[in-house]
């Protein structure tokens, strides 16, 4: 048996047996070091079957043998290599840093549960990837969204319970409404592959009903992806959930849902269903410009910092939405590249003030006065993830922007053009705003006791934040990638 | 005639999952949320085993002498959903277990008047 054809059930098995493990070793540093060594496994893993996937195409795994649609397959091409690669990069990252931060942040009787949960939810993002049928897609949906709530309410404030809450019963509306969805196409073309859907459905296309489980499916991870207006959970949930949670969260839970709307909206249902016919495309186009200038007007007016970071991410979704309704190659490949790009810049802004909360003990815009001068490290790393935020050259962000800009130009969209460079001044007002109290205010109180973030917090978030400068200067592997990914997925395949 | 009930369960598909929606929407009281939750997510389950059923078909167990069959696959893709509705109603009520802990309270209204307040402290704590 060949490890490597083993692999895409590798990145979906190794966290779920190593959720249970993590609650059997009971002790929060031993399950810290599995969820570890599992993390970093899933990385190689990933890294393996991108590099697969670019040499011999796609990459196919049936359960037992049975081949599709009759049994359950596992399907990686190009698009889940990538998204792959940022889950598991991302998760990595953010568990290696959490040591510290867990043990201060949640009882040591309980910090073994957390790990565990950790894994369920990487179990469940990484299956969501590497799944080619729809029903599989919807339990793992399930999976990482449960873990997701139990994480959120791991929070110390009390509101986190109540944000978990919320988020509870919007994410479990927008699951059921994704089953409703696959069920309406499972009544059109008795099949859940998702190949095995795109081939069937243009057949029945014309039908109520297909029309119907399409809107259904687009409702219902638009909630999970918060999608303005659907994004009402994310703020709360983002803000009080733990500091390592939120820069997990950031990274994963939303960008993934990117990805299941694109490959359910172009790889299943084809962009000349769903973009052309339907006026997907213009619907997207206005929540996604609406998105973009409400959530960075919110953030501008924000003073916690936790909060505004999630506003942003609301902003940032908005961007990948306004480029996928520009229904072209280009307007794909911008939404593909800043939803890797947006997770590299998110989960390092996070860390960063993860470090702030592990150090100060609040997130609110007065308690980082004058860290510049106590951390600076851990505020260097805040301070290039702020301008890759925003789109300053040689950052990640600049990269996005570009190609969001060009795409727009490129259908001659001026309005679209106005909403990306409104939406990055906006981006510039509310990062200024955080800056400039970092390395110009003076601080509050006496500082002598600060220090700089624990190393182990610091080595991951400069990871992340020289993956910010290295992927905005050398963009052969994600703009690459993103392009070809574009054009696999408007060939019409899943 | 025949559109209302040879529909007919997808009529009460209709009819559970608005209940089950108005419930989450309109009910202030976290318990009675969840339920509706339970509800809205229980008319999918009816949705989906309705449309396995194959006129005229018969129970889908072996048996000589039928040869029509009803689709299985719908009954066991809603036993795994069942599943995952009732970890969902899990996990809601065990938060809503520790949200009676920290606040005392199951109704909304009086969630939201505890949130403001300490909002308002902390803030007014920042001012001095």
């Amino acid at each position: 048996m060949n490890i490597f054809q083993q692999l895409p059930l590798i990145v979906v098995i190794l966290p779920l047996l190593a959720a249970p493990l993590c609650v059997l070793l009971g002790r929060g540093s031993a399950a810290h070091a599995v969820a570890v060594v599992v993390t970093g496994i899933n990385v190689l893993a990933a890294l393996a079957l991108l590099e697969q996937v670019s040499a011999t195409g796609t990459v196919r795994y049936f359960f037992g043998g049975w081949p599709p649609p009759w049994g359950i397959e596992y399907r990686i091409d190009l698009l889940g290599g990538y998204v792959l690669l940022l889950v598991t990069g991302v998760t990595a990252m953010v568990v290696s840093a959490a040591g510290r931060s867990v043990a201060k942040e949640i009882p040591a009787s309980r910090s073994c549960y957390f790990y565990s949960l950790v894994m369920l939810a990487t179990a469940g993002f990484c299956g969501i990837i590497v799944a080619g049928d729809a029903f599989n897609l919807f339990v793992f949906l399930e999976i990482s969204s449960l873990a997701s709530y139990a994480l959120i309410s791991m929070g110390q404030d009390r509101r986190a319970l109540r944000a978990a809450f919320q988020y509870l019963i919007i994410g479990s509306i927008g699951a059921t409404f994704i089953l409703i969805g696959i069920g309406f196409l499972f009544m059109m073309t008795g099949t859940l592959n998702m190949q095995d859907l795109a081939d069937k459905l243009p057949a029945v296309a014309q039908s109520r009903a297909v029309r119907t489980g399409f809107a259904f499916l687009t409702l219902g991870i638009g909630l999970k992806l918060a999608i303005f207006p659907l994004h009402m959970w994310l703020p709360n949930a983002y803000c009080y959930a733990p500091s390592v949670v939120s820069a997990l969260l950031s990274a994963t839970a939303t960008k993934v849902s990117v990805y299941v709307l694109l490959r359910f909206s172009i790889g299943v249902f084809g962009i000349d269903f769903s973009l052309r016919q339907l006026p997907l495309d213009q619907l997207l186009l206005v929540l996604g410009c609406s998105g973009v200038l409400f959530a960075s007007w919110m953030a501008v007016f924000e003073n916690n910092v936790k909060r505004m970071l999630a506003y942003s991410s609301v902003a940032q979704l908005g961007y990948m939405v306004l480029a996928l309704g520009l229904a072209s190659a280009a307007g794909i490949t911008a939404t593909i590249l800043h939803l890797f790009n947006h997770g590299l810049m998110k989960a390092a802004l996070f860390l960063a003030v993860a470090g702030v909360v592990y150090r100060i003990g609040g997130n609110e815009l007065q308690d980082f006065s004058g860290l510049g001068r106590a951390m600076p490290w851990t505020m260097a790393a805040f301070l290039v993830a702020a301008c890759s935020l925003i789109g300053v050259p040689l950052t990640v962000g600049f990269v996005s922007k570009w190609y969001l800009l060009s795409s727009a130009l490129e259908q001659g969209q001026w309005l679209v053009v106005v909403v990306i460079v409104v939406g990055s001044l906006l981006a510039l007002i509310y990062m200024w705003k955080v800056l400039e109290v970092i390395y110009f205010r003076k601080p509050e109180t006496e500082q002598g006791h600060i220090h700089e973030a624990p190393l182990s917090m610091l080595l991951p978030l400069w990871v992340l934040v020289l993956a910010n400068i290295y992927f905005g200067i050398d963009t052969q592997l994600t703009v690459g990638v993103a392009e070809q990914a574009a054009q696999s997925l408007l060939g019409g395949r899943p | 005639m025949s559109e209302t009930l040879g529909h007919f369960n997808y009529w009460l598909v209709v009819v559970l999952m608005m209940t089950g929606m108005y419930v989450v929407i309109a009910h202030h009281n976290l318990i009675k949320k969840l339920i509706g939750l339970s509800i809205f997510q229980t008319s999918v389950f009816i949705f989906y085993i309705s449309m396995g059923k194959v006129d005229n078909g018969s129970v889908p167990i072996l048996v000589e002498g039928v040869e029509l069959y009803s689709n299985p696959l719908p009954h066991v893709l809603i036993l795994t959903a069942i599943v995952v509705g009732v970890a969902t109603s899990a996990v809601g009520l065990a938060l809503v277990v520790r949200i009676r802990e920290a606040y005392g309270s199951t109704e909304e209204d009086e969630l939201n008047d505890q949130d403001i307040k300490q909002h308002r402290e902390e803030r007014g704590g920042c001012r001095k």
